[in-house]
Formats: structure tokens, C-alpha cells, sequence
């Protein structure tokens, strides 16, 4: 096992071996909106034709978990490195900033994904659900998962604090995927609301994932995939070009 | 063969509260295969900022250093898989055991399978017997030899120890001394910093010193020593010093040391201290030693060489 992949390895084993945490808690988080919103608004909200607000909800609580644990695995791993100190590690070794990249990413991709997985079996049980257009739920689980584990590791440089961390969480990873349509379907929205999920990137990830379960979607899939790749590959060479200027890394 | 470690006309500035800080200023010298060479200076001096470039956690204002002819910069993929750094903070990763962690480090540098080395290794530094222990449970001086350990996993020819007994308990320090002579016996190049000059005047064949940023010193140990004050009164007191006496006397408790030139001047301070009624106690009078040249020279007394070519000479 050699150069990245021993820090992929790592980074995997390290959200592993505390998954009560990482895992079993975000499932958990999950599953209380599910029961929560959907007992709730189960008889009040009609989105689809034929789709109960359940079956709605399921597959946006799977990917609000895959998007918020991928910027968490590689956001908090970084940010406990710094702060303790232990990044020295890694720092005088000879990985690349690439090497580095598809690491910290392909980690956060794989507990994205681990999260996602286990929200989805235990919430499926809850309401009708089949999988229409699988490669769709797919390919925006991945893309969504690595622009996340992406945008955690700018987060991860940028901060020096947890509380600075917790902020970029509560201030910009929060709302922008509670208000991408989990809970809701955007055509139930006023029109200037409509315009401004038009605006979040997030929006576009939940949309395209939902198709994958539905076969229908508010936007077209393929304009949510031009957007997301478009957004992945932004935010994936900024982190490329900081990881590589060695910013806040190497004095 | 190029050198084990250059450094030439290294500078490094960095905006502090006060404005432009000169951290490094102009450092040039060359530490050849082979070497123990012990890097001292007081706190301040800019030794690990030094290292720090040296390993490519920081960056240079201006000028070049290379390991082993590999540019810290341009070509650090080579410079640091010949390089192996033991940094001076105790860090370690929570979440791995001994075993694993230096099986992760070595993977870093593209080595697997390296168990035999990896026990090799645990066995040298007394640590076969914590090899599944978590870090976290580690006492202070474990941790200390896990991160030698760490250092040394990918078997570099380069070994750059910054500070590695400060804290320490003596049994540590013993064994790791040993391990680091015999490492260097085998041809490893060691770059030591340390505040214990007792163990720089034993181990290190050549002495830089860094002071505000610049080298004020660099020549072979014994050079050093012998280019100094030749005797040094050491005696116990209760009573104070008088002024004059204690301005070039270094005092640790009851103990007092004053190095003096020559035998007149022993004289001389001995007369002193009876005209001001101190009573001496377990007088001895010895050769001064290599805390004596770093304070000489700290405080400016003593003006070393131009650096560079007697470095040359020396090595001849």
C-alpha cells in the first residue's frame, strides 16, 4: 500500500473506528426528520402525482446525510490534524497536493456514501419506494459526496478554530441544504423562492438524486448534472490550488 | 557526492505584531554525509525555523537548501524521503495505535511491507512491549520515542532531531542516544538541536551556532573548546557574589561557576571573593566546557571566524 492510498486508508479507519459517531448518529439524526416531518405533513403535502410525502422526503434525508457527513469527514479530520498538531506527519512526507486531494475526498466520498447507505435502510421500510432511474441517484451520490468532501477540505485549511469551523457548518452547509429541498418540492414554493434555489448549487444535487427514485424531477437532470459537475470542478481545483500554494499549511 | 544537507544564503522574514521580523539572516553551511552536527542557539535564534525549511514546513524568504543535492523546493518528493524529521512539539494521532502508526507513516513514503523494520525499530526504542497500545495511552516518553520511530520508518539517510530531550527522563535519553549513535556508526547523517549542551559536546562533531538569525559560530567541536577560556572556578556559596565576580559567573542555586583565562586570573577572582568575605565551599578549578563557549560567544565576547571557509578547512 503506497503513497495516497495509505492516507485514504487513514482517513477511512479514522471515521471507522469512531463510527457510533460518524455513522449510527447521523443515521439516527435522519431518521427523527423522517419520523418527525413526515407523521407531520404526511396527509398535508402533496408533491408528485402518486407520491406520498414520505416516499418524497426519503431519498432528500439520504442526501442531505451523504452531502453534510462528506464535508464533515474531511473537514473536521483536517481541522483536528491542525490543532493538534499531527498534520507535521504528513507534511514532511513526499505526497503530492494531488495525492493529498484524492485522499481527503475519496475518504469523505466513502462516508458520504456509508451514511447515505445506512439512512436509506433504515428509512426505506417507511414508505413505498423504488428506484426508477438508479444510475441518476448514482452519479449526483458521487458528485454531490466529492464536491462536498472538496468544499471540507478548503473549510479544513481555511480554519484555524472549531468555532470558525462550526460557523462555515452552521452559516453556509446548513442552509444552503435545508433550503435545497429536502422537505420540499421548490414548485410548492413563491415564485421569488423558486428563483433562488435556482441559485444553490445544492438544490441541483437533491433534485438529481431524487430522479434517480422517481423518474421526475423539478429541473431536468441533465442541467442539474451540468451544474454540480460544473460546481464540483470549481470548488475541486481551489482546493487543488491552495493544497498546492500550501496555504495555511507551510509557512 | 553532494552535501547531506546545504543550506546557502537562507533568509526568511515574516510579518509580526511589530512589524517585519528577520527570523533567518543570510545562513550558509553545509553539513557533509556522515556528520553529527548539533545546531545550538538560544530560544529565539531561528533554529527550527531553520528545520522547518529544512522539511518543508516553511518556506524561505530567499536563498536554497538541498538534502542530499534534492532542492527542498523544487525536487521535495526526493529531499524528503531522504530526509526523517523528529519535531520538537510531542503530536501524535489519538486514533492509531503504535503498530499502525508507523505502518500509516511508512505508507506515506510509499513503503509496505516494512514489519521487519517497523520491529527492528519498536525493539531499538523499547517499545516492543507497546506496539498495540493507543497513542493516548502512552506516558510522555513513549510518545517522544514513537515519534523517533516515526522518523526513522522510512529508513532516511538524513536524520534531523530538533530538541528530542527536552523534558525527557535520563533512561530515555540514554537509550535514545545510543540508538541515534549507532545509526550514525551505520553512515546516517544526524542534525541534532538541543538545549543540553552537555549532550552536543559529546555527541556532535561539528558545531553551528545560531544567533538572531545568523550563524555566530561553526567549527568542530573541539575547536571550540579549545579556542575559549581555558579554566573554570566552580565552588558553592550561600553568600552573594560581589558585583564583579557574579557579572561573568554563571550561578545555579548554592553552585557558582566563573570561568577565568589563565592562572592569574583564577588568582584574581579568588582575591576578590575573600576581600568581599564569601565563603567558598568545594572550590574546584576544571576546563571550561561547551556552555561556556555558547555563552561567551552569545553574549559577544568571542569573535568566530568568517564561517564558511574554515568549515572547509576543518573537514580536510
Amino acid at each position: 500500500m503506497t503513497g495516497w492510498r495509505t492516507l485514504f486508508y487513514k482517513e477511512v479507519l479514522r471515521f471507522w473506528k469512531v463510527s457510533f459517531q460518524t455513522v449510527a448518529a447521523p443515521v439516527l439524526t435522519a431518521v427523527l426528520y423522517l419520523l418527525i416531518f413526515g407523521h407531520v405533513l404526511e396527509d398535508e403535502v402533496t408533491v408528485y402525482d402518486q407520491v406520498g410525502y414520505t416516499s418524497f422526503l426519503i431519498p432528500g434525508l439520504v442526501m442531505m446525510s451523504v452531502l453534510q457527513n462528506a464535508f464533515a469527514n474531511s473537514s473536521s479530520s483536517l481541522i483536528q490534524s491542525k490543532i493538534t498538531g499531527n498534520l507535521v506527519f504528513l507534511l514532511v512526507t513526499p505526497l503530492s497536493h494531488r495525492a493529498w486531494f484524492a485522499a481527503y475526498v475519496g475518504a469523505s466520498v466513502v462516508r458520504g456514501l456509508v451514511v447515505g447507505l445506512g439512512v436509506f435502510v433504515v428509512t426505506v421500510w417507511f414508505a413505498p419506494l423504488r428506484l426508477a432511474e438508479p444510475w441518476w441517484a448514482v452519479v449526483f451520490a458521487l458528485l454531490g459526496a466529492g464536491m462536498l468532501g472538496a468544499l471540507g477540505l478548503i473549510a479544513g485549511l481555511w480554519a484555524e478554530k472549531f468555532d470558525q469551523m462550526a460557523a462555515f457548518q452552521n452559516f453556509i452547509i446548513m442552509p444552503m441544504t435545508f433550503l435545497a429541498g429536502v422537505f420540499y418540492s421548490v414548485h410548492s414554493l413563491p415564485a421569488v423562492w423558486q428563483a433562488a434555489s435556482h441559485l444553490n448549487p445544492f438544490f441541483y444535487m437533491i433534485d438529481g438524486f431524487r430522479r434517480g427514485f422517481f423518474g421526475q424531477s423539478d429541473v431536468s437532470p441533465w442541467l442539474s448534472l451540468a451544474v454540480v459537475a460544473a460546481s464540483f470542478a470549481l470548488v475541486a481545483g481551489i482546493a487543488l490550488h491552495l493544497l498546492r500554494s500550501g496555504y495555511k499549511l507551510r509557512a | 557526492m553532494p552535501a547531506a544537507v546545504s543550506f546557502s544564503h537562507v533568509c526568511k522574514t515574516y510579518l509580526g505584531a511589530r512589524g517585519e521580523v528577520r527570523a533567518l539572516d543570510d545562513v550558509s553551511f553545509d553539513i557533509e554525509a556522515g556528520e553529527f552536527f548539533g545546531l545550538l542557539g538560544p530560544n529565539g535564534a531561528g533554529k527550527t525555523t531553520l528545520i522547518s525549511i529544512l522539511a518543508g514546513l516553511a518556506r524561505a524568504s530567499a536563498g536554497k537548501v538541498s538534502v542530499l543535492g534534492h532542492d527542498v523546493v523544487a525536487d521535495y518528493a526526493a529531499a524528503r524521503r531522504s530526509l526523517g524529521i523528529v519535531p520538537q512539539e510531542l503530536v501524535f494521532d489519538p486514533f492509531f495505535s503504535v503498530r499502525e502508526t508507523l505502518r500509516i507513516q511508512s505508507g506515506y513514503f510509499g513503503v509496505s511491507g516494512n514489519d521487519a523494520w517497523i520491529d527492528e525499530l519498536l525493539e531499538g526504542l523499547g517499545l516492543a512491549d507497546k506496539a498495540g497500545a493507543n497513542m493516548r495511552q502512552l506516558s510522555g516518553g513513549m510518545k517522544r520515542r514513537v515519534l523517533v520511530a516515526q522518523a526513522l520508518v522510512h529508513r532516511p539517510p538524513v536524520i534531523v532531531l530538533d530538541e528530542p530531550t527536552a523534558g525527557v527522563d535520563v533512561e530515555l535519553r540514554q537509550t535514545l542516544w545510543s540508538f541515534v549513535a549507532r545509526l550514525n556508526k551505520q553512515g546516517h547523517t544526524v542534525l541534532l538541536t538541543t538545549h543540553y549542551l552537555e549532550e552536543a559536546e559529546a555527541l556532535c562533531g561539528r558545531i553551528a551556532m545560531l544567533k538572531q538569525g545568523r550563524v555566530v559560530a561553526l567549527d568542530r567541536t573541539s575547536n571550540l573548546l579549545a579556542g575559549t577560556a581555558h579554566q573554570m572556578l566552580r565552588f558553592k556559596t550561600d553568600d552573594p557574589l560581589p558585583p564583579d565576580v557574579a557579572a561573568h559567573a554563571r550561578v545555579t542555586g548554592r553552585i557558582a561557576q566563573v570561568t577565568a583565562r589563565d592562572a592569574g586570573e583564577v588568582e584574581s577572582v579568588l582575591a576578590r571573593l575573600r576581600a568581599a568575605g564569601v565563603r567558598v565551599e568545594d572550590l574546584e578549578i576544571g576546563r571550561a566546557d561547551l556552555e561556556d563557549v555558547f555563552l561567551e560567544i552569545m553574549q559577544g565576547g568571542h569573535a568566530p571566524a568568517a564561517p564558511a571557509p574554515r568549515v572547509a578547512e576543518a573537514l580536510r
